[in-house]
């Protein structure tokens, strides 16, 4: 596996190792065009949903309100991060809410009731939503019942199981300062950017180091342009977050002061880096790729399709429980509600319109969290415009359609251009 | 038959409960030779390449692998030993670009991280070794070939592993004109690098534009197996359809039932 050092000229042929930014340019355009749209239409409707309720509501458009942006969106969105891990087979986990809903109950009953210390409720819990997706993913591998009915039911028995755990309609509060912190307070301001420079430096570095690695060897390279657009785009967006976030948010200051990034912030991002490793640098991710676009080729290149399948789900539900522990964090309590209502949905829908598709074999975590980032804005914006509940639902299932159809319509396109 | 064969197989039987697919199955394969393997459908083409890439298990016979005699439980086996085999369906990912697909399932690593630039060049290298100059980038997904660079990215996988047979199952059946003599012109040249090739096909033609072998399988049992350069199209034609033709193949129906005689390959002088 060390380096060959056999001359790497012949293959020049198929890979021109030098590309101009015009070409990456014109790639992308071409790419786009063939109906590889990847992120572009979660991005777009973000910055349209945001002007326009910025113009609608001003107030949306303030510090505040993009700190509660990432505390209000974070469940959601952590659940969204696990369900692409389903998605990306063409399985689906309609129970992912309730997952949370039973996870939240376990850590709450054991910190609250049985009075242990927080950790440990904290791992009893992620073990919990371990625990399920590992059950479901046997269901679904093993004995072959469709995951869509495995899960269904499993949408069913969770909320019953969350009843149980907190004795019928009861609310048990959670009151812990470490776990009512995860969601409700916020980093010093200097540690905010230090971990900005922390999270830009090692994305500068990574990509550099990757790009030298690969002229040095005489393989295809972005242009260094393009590279260097990447990190610098990465560290004005960290820049940009980080310095918003640790504005004075408090109406009066005398009384309290509330600015720094929400600790939720830097876990969320600590988890996209590690799940985007596991998928795109490790052979894990590229065997849950491989079973999602064709799980028979998957099988003869000796992959166990049955462990990847297991596996997904058992990502899926301990994400889920993550997402549970958020919301415990960030409502200071666990009712027959958490992981309820539209919390499943939203999660689906942030993950179909940050890009993943409902097919199988394409979807990233970041578009969870990109798609995650639309639905709380949608949320978010309506609240402020005191749109009712019913606008709010009938408008996030309207892009959550549209969304889908955008899926639906690039893959057309890219069957009629061949491109996937 | 100078050279012991790379792969030899002898007395291979497979059942499917009741039915009996393959019977008393002889088989040789050389390397640097092109054997093809030929047969109407149901006559155990396919069976017998599962059997020999290890995806089923055989009920009995022997396999001798340059010369030895070896057992092969699972695909892992037959890979260990140097033989590849590309499916007729391809078993392509189409979400994976083509270096993502040529190390699927045998991924190189850096401790746990995928080594990228080692896979990319070494698949860029298999392909020009190959002399394929069809493809843009390394870097395309294979949904965005066509269905010759396809096969040429599936061949180019088989090779990678220094395998020593390559087993192409109906490599030209979806192909048109020009892709078709790509494909056989890179079977050629797999044979001319020293691999062991079988080749399975329905189009007589590909058979006798590549072949050095040919053997023919009749109703699960092995008709004839002999030079190309000695058998012409219209005797394989009657070796596939009615299982002999003059005095190659097997023996009428009501003639003796001697299992181990029936299935050597040329047979002069048999009994009508």
């Amino acid at each position: 596996m060390s380096a060959p050092t056999t001359s790497p000229a012949p293959q020049q042929t198929i890979a021109a190792p030098t590309r101009t930014v015009g070409e990456h340019v014109r790639d992308y355009v071409a790419r786009l065009r063939g109906g590889d749209l990847g992120a572009l239409p979660a991005i777009l409707g973000l910055l349209v949903l945001c002007t326009v309720f910025s113009i609608v509501r001003p107030a949306f458009f303030s510090a505040g309100n993009f700190a509660n942006l990432f505390t209000q969106g974070a469940a959601v969105t952590l659940i969204a991060m696990g369900l692409v891990f389903v998605l990306l087979l063409g399985e689906i986990d309609l129970s992912a809410g309730f997952a949370s809903g039973v996870c939240a109950a376990v850590l709450a009953v054991l910190v609250t009731l049985q009075g242990l210390p927080w950790y440990v409720a904290l791992l009893a819990a992620i073990a919990t939503g371990t625990l399920i997706g590992f059950v479901l993913g046997f269901l679904v591998a093993k004995i072959g019942i469709p995951s869509f009915v495995v899960t269904l039911a499993a949408f069913l028995a969770f909320q019953g199981i969350v009843l149980l755990l907190i004795k019928g309609g009861t609310n048990i509060s959670v009151r812990d300062e470490a776990l009512v912190a995860i969601a409700n307070r916020n980093l010093p301001t200097a540690l905010g950017w230090a971990l900005a420079a922390v999270g830009v430096g090692g994305y500068a570095a990574v990509q550099l180091l990757r790009h030298r690695n690969r002229s040095r060897r005489g393989l295809a390279t972005d242009p260094t342009g393009v590279v260097l657009f990447r990190i610098a785009a990465v560290a004005v967006i960290a820049g940009v977050a980080v310095y918003i976030l640790n504005l004075e948010r408090s109406i009066n200051t005398l009384i309290s002061s509330l600015k720094g990034v929400p600790i939720v912030v830097p876990i969320i991002v600590a988890l996209l880096v590690v799940w985007t490793f596991v998928l795109q640098r490790t052979a894990y991710g590229r065997h849950v790729y491989a079973v999602g676009g064709n799980k028979e080729a998957a099988r003869r290149a000796g992959i166990n399709v049955d462990r990847i399948r297991i596996s997904v789900f058992v990502i899926c539900s301990s994400m889920a429980a993550v997402g549970g522990i958020v919301a415990a964090s960030r409502g200071n309590s666990v009712d027959a509600n958490t992981g309820g209502s539209n919390v499943l949905l939203y999660a689906v829908g942030a993950a179909v319109i940050g890009g993943t598709s409902l097919f199988g074999g394409k979807g990233r975590v970041l578009d969870a969290i990109l798609g995650g980032a639309v639905v709380a804005v949608i949320d978010n914006g309506m609240g402020l415009m005191d749109a009712s509940s019913g606008v709010k639902f009938t408008v996030t299932g309207s892009v959550l359609l549209l969304a889908a159809g955008v899926d639906a319509l690039s893959r057309r396109r890219a069957a009629a251009t061949g491109n996937r | 038959m100078s050279a012991t064969p790379l792969l030899e197989l002898r007395g291979i039987d497979k059942s499917f409960g009741p039915v009996q697919v393959l019977r008393n199955v002889d088989f040789a394969v050389y390397p640097g030779e092109v054997t093809a393997l030929v047969g109407d459908n149901g006559a155990g083409k396919s069976t017998l390449v599962k059997c020999i890439s290890g995806i089923y298990p055989t009920d009995g016979g022997q396999f001798f692998f340059e010369g030895q005699p070896v057992t092969v439980n699972g695909p892992r086996d037959a890979a260990g030993l140097g033989i590849e085999v590309v499916y007729q369906d391809l078993a392509l990912c189409d979400n994976l670009d083509i270096v993502q697909n040529m190390f699927l399932g045998r991924e190189k690593r850096n401790g746990i991280v995928l080594d990228e630039a080692t896979m990319e060049q070494l698949a860029g290298e298999t392909l020009a070794g190959l002399s394929v100059r069809t493809v843009k980038s390394l870097r395309q997904h294979v949904s965005s070939l066509s269905g010759g660079q396809r096969q040429t990215v599936a061949i180019a996988k088989a090779v990678l592993w220094n395998s020593k047979l390559v087993i192409l199952d109906e490599p030209t059946a979806a192909l048109g004109v020009a892709q078709t003599a790509q494909v056989l012109e890179l079977v050629r040249r797999l044979a001319d690098r020293g691999l062991a090739v079988v080749l399975i096909s329905h189009n007589m033609n590909d058979v006798f534009a590549v072949s050095d072998r040919i053997a023919a399988l009749y109703l699960g049992r092995m008709a004839a197996q002999v030079k190309a350069s000695e058998i012409n199209h219209s005797q394989i034609v009657e070796l596939i359809t009615a299982g002999r033709s003059g005095d190659l193949g097997l023996p009428p129906e009501n003639g003796a039932e001697n299992g181990a005689e029936q299935a050597v390959t040329v047979t002069p002088g048999a009994p009508q």
